[in-house]
């Protein structure tokens, strides 16, 4: 079987798609990137958008990036089940676009936050595509490095994802404990990532592709990287996508 | 005609802002001792053209919707003027 074709969009200012493009063999992928002033994915598996600063995140992080001319087959190819994973500027992309619920906010200490950091793994069968490989409340390890990942969600809309199990993410000891002291940055619910309530969204603050080789000094993030991996190669033979 | 609008955005009431804080907690260690909070946002002033003042208005509030605020957690307030007219406010909720 072919390795899954994934798409990386590159905005003007996105950093981490060469990240995605290196581990990209690793998990199995085959992986390309793709401009955001383009208006077709074409015929591809899954859909990536890399952590950066789209557009130098001036206004809000991501609020320029949701206009670009690509936005629009993201957001079909989702629209039709397609899987969707944005990590760290591009989970802030997917909510200023409205493909995932919420906000994410200056750190509540101001300051830029780039560190190694525990998070557990929530019910994954509400993210089958992105953690359908890690067992439910499993602790794994990731990078972090944002500025502005504090996540927010009025009363209403948190309520609904804890209660749809749309947490799927969230910052903890290495134990897995949930507890203030673990959570980097000031998110509600100690929230690190959700996902969309047909679950082949998923948007998350950490970076999976840079914790991939066990030579940069952890590898959970392929758990991540190869759930897509094995999902896909699970599907029956779908009809192409092209979008 | 030329108008020129100043739009205010702020984080929505009740949401933590740390800057504000921060800012606040620097001028308390300045002396200001009645300083009870300070919430921070940013100004933004756009140049546009438009026919008349309804027109300007609806230009600076769709602009507000489409891309200025994010209403999640932000408010929007804004003021239009052409160039010697008092100026006019206006408020997005």
């Amino acid at each position: 079987m072919s390795p899954p074709r994934i798409a990386v969009v590159v905005f003007p200012g996105t950093w981490s798609d060469r990240d995605f493009l290196d581990v990209a063999q690793l998990v199995g992928w085959n992986a390309r990137a793709i401009w955001h002033a383009e208006r077709k994915l074409g015929s591809v598996d899954a859909v990536v958008l890399p952590g950066g600063f789209a557009h130098g995140d001036y206004l809000r992080t991501g609020a320029i990036a949701r206009f670009s001319p690509i936005m629009p087959a993201i957001e079909s190819f989702a629209a039709s089940g397609g899987p969707v994973l944005g990590s760290c500027n591009g989970f802030q992309v997917l909510c200023e676009a409205g493909m995932l619920p919420g906000a994410l906010l200056r750190n509540d200490h101001l300051e830029f936050r780039c560190d190694w950091q525990w998070l557990r793994v929530e019910a994954p069968a509400s993210c089958p595509a992105w953690l359908g490989q890690i067992a439910d409340g499993r602790p794994i390890r990731l990078p972090i490095s944002h500025g502005e990942g504090r996540y927010y969600a009025d009363g209403a809309t948190l309520s609904q994802l804890e209660a749809t199990q749309r947490v799927v993410l969230r910052y903890a000891e290495e134990d897995g404990r949930v507890t203030p002291d673990a959570n980097p940055n000031g998110s509600l619910h100690s929230i690190a990532g959700i996902t969309n309530g047909r679950g082949n969204v998923l948007g998350l603050m950490p970076h999976p592709e840079r914790a991939a080789e066990a030579e940069v000094g952890g590898s959970d993030g392929r758990l991540i990287l190869r759930s897509l991996t094995t999902w896909l190669a699970e599907q029956p033979a779908a009809a192409e996508r092209r979008l | 005609m030329r108008w020129i609008a100043e739009v205010h955005v702020q984080l929505r009431p009740g949401i933590a802002d740390p800057e504000g804080l921060t800012i606040a907690g620097g001028l308390r260690a300045l002396g200001f001792a009645s300083v009870s909070e300070v919430r921070s946002g940013k100004l933004l002033r756009v140049s546009f053209e438009a026919d008349e003042v309804d027109q300007a208005r609806g230009q600076v509030e769709a602009m507000c919707r489409r891309l200025l605020a994010n209403p999640v957690m932000e408010t929007a307030t804004w003021e239009v003027r052409a160039d010697d007219e008092p100026s006019e406010e206006a408020r997005l909720a």
